[in-house]
């Protein structure tokens, strides 16, 4: 456990061999690489429960499942993918990319960074275990409302709920990081509004997260109270009120998609920029946008509560709030379509994942907009339309992202080249079978078939029989992802320093394979 | 400094620090599970137990650890300014997770006690609570009141508190004592910055010993609270939130008070200068913070 000053050049030797170099790394590519595999394995047993599900709703009926399973599947699957996928990924990225970007040498708190890592494959086998546990596991869904999970619950629940105290300490610890990263490890010269966008939207992300995620760790807090401790926070017979849950958990539950939504921003716009070989168009105001995005996101969050009896006041400003965001998020659409205009571009697997984000994401926001009318969101509500909304804005748009940002720093992470053709056949097998899957979505939720349901009426069940097929084909298209990733780490084409001719930025200053420490000396950024 | 970036080598603490946490919260997960099921023979005190040793026993290696590389020279000032940084962003978490507190304080009074009570525009709610009139503090609860005007059972009755802990007294008296240890923690600040040892030592030393006497009253007045007032966790929202609120306050009081008294053996050791002097620092913001948060209980649990 010593520490040195690093004044050397550490390029020359490597890290230490075996498992105990990732147990006790402190290296920010190591702690993000990390990341990146946790929530690539979480993908899969969350898409594997996503499958379970697709199964069941393949026709009408009750065939495969029992009902209390389906629940639990419906709720671990929503879990996994939002604090087990889509997160840890973006964390990961963010290790491995931010003290790149900005020329610093780590993570401003390294140690503290391998404990907001170590904490999630910990917190998620708490989790998962309750599965196998008495009475089952969460099935209450990913939103977990009171009073179905208080005083309806397996017991179960205590145990979820501080797996997500762990989850939550692991997430506020590795925002504080980021921030102080940022703010404290930019290479001279470096000003804020020089900084990557990535960067840029990693450090409003971390905003939101300290902001909310302590929230989130009250709401379970009470939750915890109000079912072994006999409190009424949640309960009308002691004064209290369920609809109470729903208010605190969704002031965090809405920042909570947009840290799911922002780093994805910020990597679509390094990507657009480097295949059209122009610069971002309105870098300002993609970071005033950003930001406005972030403060609006505090002041949205009952528009997921307009069915439930919110005063009508509050009905209209949640929905004029609501319908505000599309302003700022209307401006990054137009900047990123702007900065491809007249571009020479070029197609390859990063940019198609960018373009079909840029396209995707805006059909997921506009079905937002239709939800966050509020009077029209009395008959959407709880339906498929819901699905169909937030599964366009997360898989197309976060984890499109993600692939995106995979396929893009790959060669840097790695040293080689991926294979393109295979690459572009991953991107349009997952296109078209995400398509297929949430596509019809719209239709069945607009004709009135509720969602978390396992068996539904007749009428449906032709878009239903689409959506599983889609869903299988685009769940196992993911494994040609995971071939990829091992493909390329493997061998491959050698990536030049500069693996794409159109990328800027610190990051591709760099020898491909980055090197285990770099910019021991700060880089001069003009 | 160009060059003199900070770099740690390899660390098994965070992983211990894992390894610890993980199992101090499988422990109360076990116990609160098996006390819910009513199976006293539960090992989950055992294995919170160990958990919270493991996690206090980590702690004080890593903050050592810490101290030590300080105290080599290992730590630049880009390095202090990250803790700086990271202090105060903890803090603001802190701040938003009493935020929900009082947030769901601001929400029963303002809106569902009324609503329950009929008043205002979700007042229909009250045909499920006939009989129920909204008072802050809610002496009576909405049960109570429906079995009290109807004889009806509601499937749950929750008792209001027998009486409630009036502002004038022990609060006032704990008001007065924080208010003054923030005071004497400026004047230690002030003292250590100044290198006067002993004035830091003493102002340090009556901070700390205010902040127990604050933990002593407090703890009087939940002994009054449950054996005298019929004022518990489980009575009604008005207990849940009196005393999650207080609670988790008086945790933070005793985690100041300790990190205090950390910091003064630390300067009696000779760890502090007046010019670097981040470790005592940093205690003192959270004991500030801990200061805020009472003024505002003091205002909307007590007074108002
Ligand atoms: C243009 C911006 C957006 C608007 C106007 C919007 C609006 C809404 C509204 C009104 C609802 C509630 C629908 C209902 O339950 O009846 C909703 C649900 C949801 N939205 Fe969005 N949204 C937007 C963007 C996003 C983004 C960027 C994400 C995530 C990346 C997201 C994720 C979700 C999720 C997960 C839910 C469902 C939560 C649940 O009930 O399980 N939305 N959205
Ligand atoms: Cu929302």
């Amino acid at each position: 456990m010593s520490a040195v000053i690093d004044t050397h050049g550490h390029e020359d030797h490597g890290p230490k061999r075996g498992f105990m170099r990732w147990v006790t790394t402190t290296n920010h590519k190591d702690i993000g690489a990390m990341y990146l595999w946790f929530s690539l394995a979480m993908f899969f047993v969350g898409g594997l429960f996503a499958l379970i599900i697709r199964s069941e709703l393949f026709q009408p009926g009750l065939q495969i499942v029992e009902p209390e399973f389906f629940n639990q599947m419906t709720t671990m699957h929503g879990l996994i993918m939002v604090f087990g996928a889509v997160m840890p990924a973006f964390v990961g990225l963010a290790n491995w990319l931010i003290p790149v970007m900005i020329g610093g040498p780590d993570m401003a708190l390294p140690r503290l960074n391998n404990w907001s890592f170590w904490l999630l494959p910990f917190s998620f086998t708490i989790l998962l275990s309750t599965m196998f546990m008495e009475g089952g596991g969460p099935n209450y869904g990913w939103t977990f409302y009171a009073p179905l999970s208080t005083s309806y619950a397996p017991p179960s629940v205590t145990f979820f709920i501080f797996a997500m105290h762990l989850m939550g300490v692991s997430s506020i610890l590795g925002s504080i990081n980021i921030i102080a990263t940022i703010f404290n490890m930019r290479a001279p010269g470096m000003t804020l509004m020089k900084m990557p966008m990535f960067v840029w939207s990693w450090l409003i992300t971390s905003y939101l997260l300290v902001a909310v995620i302590p929230v989130l760790a009250g709401v379970i807090t009470m939750m915890l109270m109000d079912i072994n401790f006999g409190t009424s926070f949640f309960d009308a017979a002691g004064g209290g009120d369920p609809v109470l849950f729903q208010h605190v958990f969704w002031f965090f539950g809405h920042p909570e998609v947009y840290i799911m939504i922002l780093p994805a921003f910020g990597i679509v716009s390094h990507i657009i920029p480097a295949f059209a070989r122009k610069p971002l168009f309105g870098y300002s105001s993609m970071v005033y946008a950003t930001s406005s995005i972030a403060f609006l996101s505090f002041i949205v969050w009952a528009h997921h509560m307009f069915t439930v009896g919110i005063p009508l006041v509050g009905e209209l400003f949640f929905m004029y709030a609501t319908m505000l965001i599309a302003v700022p998020t209307g401006v990054k659409v137009f900047n990123w379509i702007t900065t491809m205009f007249r571009g020479s571009m070029t197609f390859e697997t990063p940019m198609l994942f960018a373009l079909a984000f840029v396209v995707l994401f805006t059909i997921g926001g506009f079905s937002g907009l239709m939800l966050a009318i509020a009077p029209a969101d009395f008959q959407y509500h709880d339906t498929y339309f819901v699905v169909a909304h937030f599964h366009y804005v997360l898989v197309p748009g976060a984890i499109f992202a993600i692939f995106a940002a995979m396929y893009y720093w790959l060669p840097k992470m790695t040293g080689n080249m991926y294979p393109e053709w295979l690459g572009k056949l991953h991107f349009w097998l997952s296109f078209v079978g995400m398509n297929l899957t949430f596509f019809p979505m719209h239709f069945i939720g607009l004709a009135g078939m509720p969602r978390r349901i396992p068996d539904y009426n007749m009428q449906f069940a032709d878009f239903n029989m689409v959506a599983s097929v889609g869903a299988f084909a685009f769940g196992f298209t993911q494994l040609l992802f995971l071939a990829i990733v091992i493909i390329t780490i493997r061998g491959g084409k050698k990536a030049e320093a500069k693996s794409w001719e159109g990328a800027e930025g610190l990051e591709w200053s760099l020898p491909s394979p980055a090197p285990y420490h770099t910019f021991a000396t700060p880089p001069e950024v003009k | 400094m160009a060059g003199a970036y900070y770099v740690p080598e390899q660390s098994k603490l965070p992983i211990a620090a894992t390894l610890a946490s993980s199992i101090m919260m499988i422990g109360a997960g076990i116990w609160v599970v098996d006390n819910g099921q009513g199976n006293v023979y539960t090992s989950g005190p055992t294995i919170f137990a160990a958990g919270l040793v493991a996690v206090l026993a980590v702690m004080y290696v890593w903050f050592s650890t810490v101290v030590k590389e300080h105290q080599a020279g290992m730590n630049n000032a880009q390095l202090q300014r990250s803790y700086v940084w990271g202090m105060g962003w903890f803090i603001f978490s802190e701040v938003m997770f009493f935020a929900a507190f009082f947030g769901a304080l601001f929400y029963v009074r303002n809106f569902s006690i009324p609503w329950l009570g009929g008043e205002g525009e979700k007042g229909v709610t009250n045909m499920l609570w006939q009989g129920f009139e909204a008072t802050w503090p809610l002496m009576q609860t909405p049960s109570q009141a429906l079995e009290a005007s109807t004889g009806i059972a509601a499937a749950n009755t929750v008792r209001g508190p027998g009486e409630i802990i009036p502002w004038s007294g022990l609060p006032l008296i704990n008001t007065i004592l924080l208010l003054s240890s923030s005071v004497t923690v400026h004047f230690a600040h002030s003292a250590l910055k100044a290198g006067n040892d002993k004035g830091m030592s003493r102002w340090l030393a009556a901070t700390v010993i205010l902040g127990f006497v604050f933990v002593g009253f407090q703890a009087e007045e939940y002994v009054l609270a449950y054996t005298e007032l019929g004022l518990t966790l489980e009575t009604g929202v008005y207990g849940a939130t009196f005393f999650m609120l207080t609670g988790f306050h008086g945790l933070h009081v005793c985690i100041g008070a300790i990190m205090l008294s950390i910091m003064w053996l630390r300067h009696r050791k000779g760890h502090f200068q007046p010019k670097d002097h981040f470790g005592f620092e940093a205690a003192s913001w959270y004991w500030h913070f801990v200061d805020v948060v009472w003024v505002g209980l003091f205002l909307f649990v007590y007074i108002l």
